[in-house]
């Protein structure tokens, strides 16, 4: 899976968003949804084509949970540590994922494939504790029913890559 | 015609779809279909209905019989009982918490019957995606009336009249807000109107609800306040999160545009009006209405200082008003029914002081140790208890309630003893805490209420922009307090000092955000302040949360042997046979909570 | 959908609304009538047509009427399903203009089915 996004896709992505300053933040969006993070080269090229300084694009970069300067994981495992989930033992279920997948929070692992990351509420908190992968939800989720969660993806996965 | 026979209403919240409701959903047009009722039978996926702790939820109409926690599997012989036979299944209707009879009825289940919908007026009755669905249920019709039969000013002169207060956190009278925008200066006379769906409150879930379940209601709440205040454009601002939500919203505005209802000349009024949407990109300052606007503009989301404010002067200099999701889609019903219906229910009397009550309802979410998680609107004015006994049928497991909180990282932890507070604005603010946007945290003696503090302000610190010291460093310090204190190693005066520098953000952060954030704090002092002085003098956690203040024990009595716990353990630190006792190392032990989880017989105990 | 104005917006909604009343939980019954190829030229129009004119007679306004595809034997058309909320579909075979105004005024209103014209009740079949 490459995490790199072309200078044709760029330009695409900046037209996409009629060249709008007041769309930037979409642009870095799209970018970021691409290549799994924002390649300078890609900051660069919206930086001339828009006209805003590289610095704000920085500034934005780095504000925002959203965006990332080095590539994230192929699959995004999204663990919930909102309020509701943290008295439902939210804090146990990260360390469980940390444990299984052998990274911290925040992290990716070496291969590229898995990025572990707590946000702040998934607005599922009838479901508590929650978590995501990639775009799925599951509900009622606890440090010891976990690891089968990640195991079967990690296993669906493989099947996927042989085929 | 189409009139069918049967209406299944399946819920596809997002709650019941990670619970596969959309397969339940498939299993019951296979079924329909290999029985030769598709003329007769509709099934229809509805918005969430807030019951997220039974889905999948299936609601069959005319019958009113409401089915709950269905799997793919069981559908077949429910199409066939119900279906052709007319005959309800039992087991799988509701069972309040406790009992034994079912109820079948959706309208005689304790959690809804208490109710009273007015945002949520759709809820679980339309199909979001089609427009037609929500013009069914009068949907348009509040627009269409205020366009044609009201001047601008006596939709306002309404909306100020039936006492709506802002439902994003701070309960500012909207109609003042509306007026406001109105009234500013603008050389061209350009006005915008926004929408405040960034929902950053952890905890609050209830604008996502909202916009999945009935996004229409949002955009009628919109023309209309864009005819009132004069605004040519309106623009929603949607939490990257909530792709669903972001996805409903796209479809329901090309669906209003190409019916008229946006765009050039709305209805044939010569009214137009049209919204746009952007995504935030994770950043909970971003909900404050001057970062909000900045973010709109291509900018980082820092508040700045309001000696002006956005209704002056806001997106590009332009004089806007922002409000909420909530805010938006209670506007139609006010417009449809007027303010005298609208301030029957709530509080207080603003027909004075538009701040001298708080009418309507309000919807909460309901989460964490209660029985009915989910989305609950109720009238202002009904009191804690019967939210957390009567609709969120109390507390799950036989536990006892320790604190109720409101208002996410801006609010406040509420004591049993305050559980008849009749809840509205300023009762809450009253009480140490804030309606916020309606997050309702119900916690029990598990729950350790320094932890709670601690967690909240660590939320604050990774979300303050850093912009202004006191709330930049005022987090940062009573951060570290807080930790320490968790960690068992607090120091006499540590309660002082987070009160002092509480005191100081109050005074002089920049936003609400720092202003606010000491409430969890001051609110956990205040009600729960000998559990503060428990971890600094005995070094004790009474709920067993704070990992340096306990150990993970077997409980002889009731550990069954069944090596569960041991082969959950990540250090190997515990030992035992199958069939007999097991034993924790507490030297080898890390805390990690992996043996809690996964003991089914309750048998692992903190102390 | 073609661009509404405020009558058209009207007109849509009542519609609508007829067509969904059975969703609101508000009818008291629906009454399908088949009227496939066959079912038509039995005589389900002149059915349907009897079935309006005795509801608008008797000013009733919360029972939803609808068609449907053939129900699949021809033999026994005209057809017409009674469902009342809670209570199990029943089928009506070889009705005529009288008959579907006993089964209104019996099962539909009355309550109680009319076994003779009955065909089945749920998958069951009666009598
Ligand atoms: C840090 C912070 C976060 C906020 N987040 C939100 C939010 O997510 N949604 C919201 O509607 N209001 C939020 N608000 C409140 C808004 O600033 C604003 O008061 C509100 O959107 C106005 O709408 P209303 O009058 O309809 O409530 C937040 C305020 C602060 C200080």
């Amino acid at each position: 899976m490459p995490v790199e996004v072309s200078e044709a896709q760029v330009h695409e992505i900046v037209e996409r968003w009629q060249r709008s300053e007041s769309f930037v933040i979409e642009m870095l969006q799209d970018v970021q949804h691409e290549a799994r993070h924002l390649p300078r080269s890609a900051l660069e090229q919206i930086s001339r084509e828009v006209g805003v300084p590289m610095t704000r694009l920085y500034h934005l970069a780095t504000f925002f949970k959203a965006f990332s300067l080095e590539p994230r994981g192929e699959h995004m495992v999204q663990v919930c540590v909102g309020s509701a989930c943290h008295v439902k033992g939210a804090p146990r279920l990260v360390h469980a994922c940390e444990r299984h997948l052998g990274i911290k929070s925040g992290e990716t692992t070496a291969d590229g494939k898995f990025s572990l990351e707590p946000v702040r509420c998934l607005g599922c908190c009838g479901l508590a504790a929650v978590l995501t992968i990639d775009d799925e939800l599951h509900g009622h989720v606890t440090s010891a029913n976990v690891e089968r969660l990640l195991k079967r993806f990690q296993k669906q996965e493989k099947k996927a890559e042989v085929t | 015609m189409a009139v069918k026979r049967l209406h299944l209403m399946v819920c596809a919240g997002t709650g019941c779809v990670s619970n596969k409701s959309m397969e339940v959903k498939a299993a019951l047009e296979t079924e329909i279909e290999k029985h030769g009722l598709a003329a007769e039978v509709d099934v229809i996926p509805t918005g969430c209905n807030g019951f997220c702790g039974v889905g999948p939820i299936l609601l069959v109409q005319p019958d009113g019989i409401f089915y709950q926690q269905l799997r793919p599997r069981d559908i077949p012989h429910l199409v066939e009982e119900h279906l052709l036979k007319g005959r309800p299944v039992q087991r799988h209707l509701y069972t309040p918490p406790g009992e034994k009879g079912t109820i079948p009825l959706m309208s005689d289940i304790p959690f809804f019957h208490a109710q009273v919908l007015i945002a949520l007026r759709n809820r679980g009755m339309i199909d979001p995606e089609k427009i037609e669905d929500y013009i069914a249920r009068e949907g348009y019709q509040a627009a269409a009336k205020a366009l044609t039969t009201m001047s601008p000013q006596e939709v306002l002169d309404v909306v100020k009249a039936s006492g709506l207060r802002g439902r994003g956190g701070g309960g500012f009278p909207t109609g003042i807000k509306w007026e406001s925008t109105k009234r500013a200066p603008s050389e061209n006379g350009t006005r915008w109107v926004i929408c405040n769906a960034d929902e950053g409150d952890p905890g609050a879930f209830m604008d996502r609800s909202i916009i999945e379940g009935d996004p229409h209601s949002v955009l009628e709440g919109m023309i209309i306040g864009a005819y009132a205040i004069g605004a040519t454009r309106g623009f929603i601002y949607v939490r990257q999160e909530y792709p669903l939500a972001l996805k409903r919203f796209m479809i329901a505005l090309n669906q209003a545009r190409e019916s008229g209802l946006l765009g050039e000349d709305i209805l044939g009024t010569g009214f137009s009006f049209d919204i746009e949407v952007h995504r935030g990109a994770g950043a909970f300052v971003c909900g404050e209405s001057t970062a909000l606007m900045a973010s709109l503009e291509g900018n980082v989301g820092e508040p700045r200082a309001k000696y002006i404010h956005t209704v002056e002067r806001g997106l590009w200099n332009m004089p806007s008003c922002l409000n909420n999701v909530e805010t938006w889609a209670n506007v139609p019903p006010i417009i449809l029914h007027g303010a005298e219906w609208f301030t029957q229910l709530g509080t207080g009397d603003v027909s004075e002081n538009p701040w001298g009550g708080s009418k309507g309802t309000k919807v909460f979410s309901l989460a964490g140790k209660i029985n009915n998680t989910g989305l609950v609107e109720v009238p202002m004015g009904i009191t804690l208890r019967e939210i957390v006994f009567d609709i969120g049928g109390g507390i799950a497991n036989g536990k006892r309630l320790k604190s109720v909180q409101t208002g996410g990282p801006s609010g406040g932890c509420l004591p049993e003893e305050l559980l008849d507070l009749e809840v509205d604005f300023d009762t809450l603010t009253a009480a140490g805490s804030m309606m916020g946007s309606g997050g309702m945290l119900v916690m029990d003696e598990d729950d350790c209420m320094v932890d709670f503090a601690r967690f909240y302000i660590d939320f604050l610190m990774a979300e303050s922009c850093g912009k202004c010291t006191p709330c930049r460093e005022g987090l940062r310090n009573m951060n570290m307090i807080l930790q320490r204190i968790c960690d068992g190693k607090g120091q006499e005066g540590d309660i002082e000092l987070l009160e002092e520098i509480s005191a100081c953000m109050i005074d002089a952060a920049l936003c609400a955000l720092g202003t606010s954030a000491p409430n969890p704090v001051l609110s956990t002092i205040k009600y729960f302040r000998e559990e503060y002085e428990e971890h600094i003098r005995e070094g004790k956690c009474r709920a067993g949360v704070c990992k340096a203040l306990i150990t993970y024990k077997v409980d002889a009595d009731k550990c069954s042997g069944c090596t569960l716990c041991a082969r959950a353990c990540p250090v190997n630190a515990i030992t035992g046979e199958t069939k007999k006792l097991h034993v924790i190392d507490p030297n080898v032990c890390d805390r990690c909570g992996a043996c809690y989880d996964a003991c089914t017989f309750d048998a692992i105990i903190r102390v | 959908m073609a661009r509404l104005s405020v009558q058209s917006l009207n007109a849509l909604r009542d519609q609508l609304q007829a067509e969904r009343a059975g969703r609101e939980g508000k009818c008291r019954a629906t009454v399908i009538v088949h009227m496939g190829t066959c079912g038509i030229s039995a005589g389900a129009r002149q059915v349907m047509t009897a079935l309006l004119g005795a509801l608008e007679e008797r000013g009733i306004a919360d029972v939803a009427v609808s068609s449907s595809g053939c129900a699949g034997m021809c033999s026994r058309e005209p057809m017409a399903t009674v469902q009342r909320p809670g209570e199990a579909p029943v089928k009506y075979a070889d009705l005529d203009e009288k008959k579907i105004v006993r089964v209104l005024d019996e099962h539909v209103i009355g309550g109680s089915i009319v076994k003779e014209y009955a065909l089945a009740m749920g998958s069951e079949r009666a009598g």
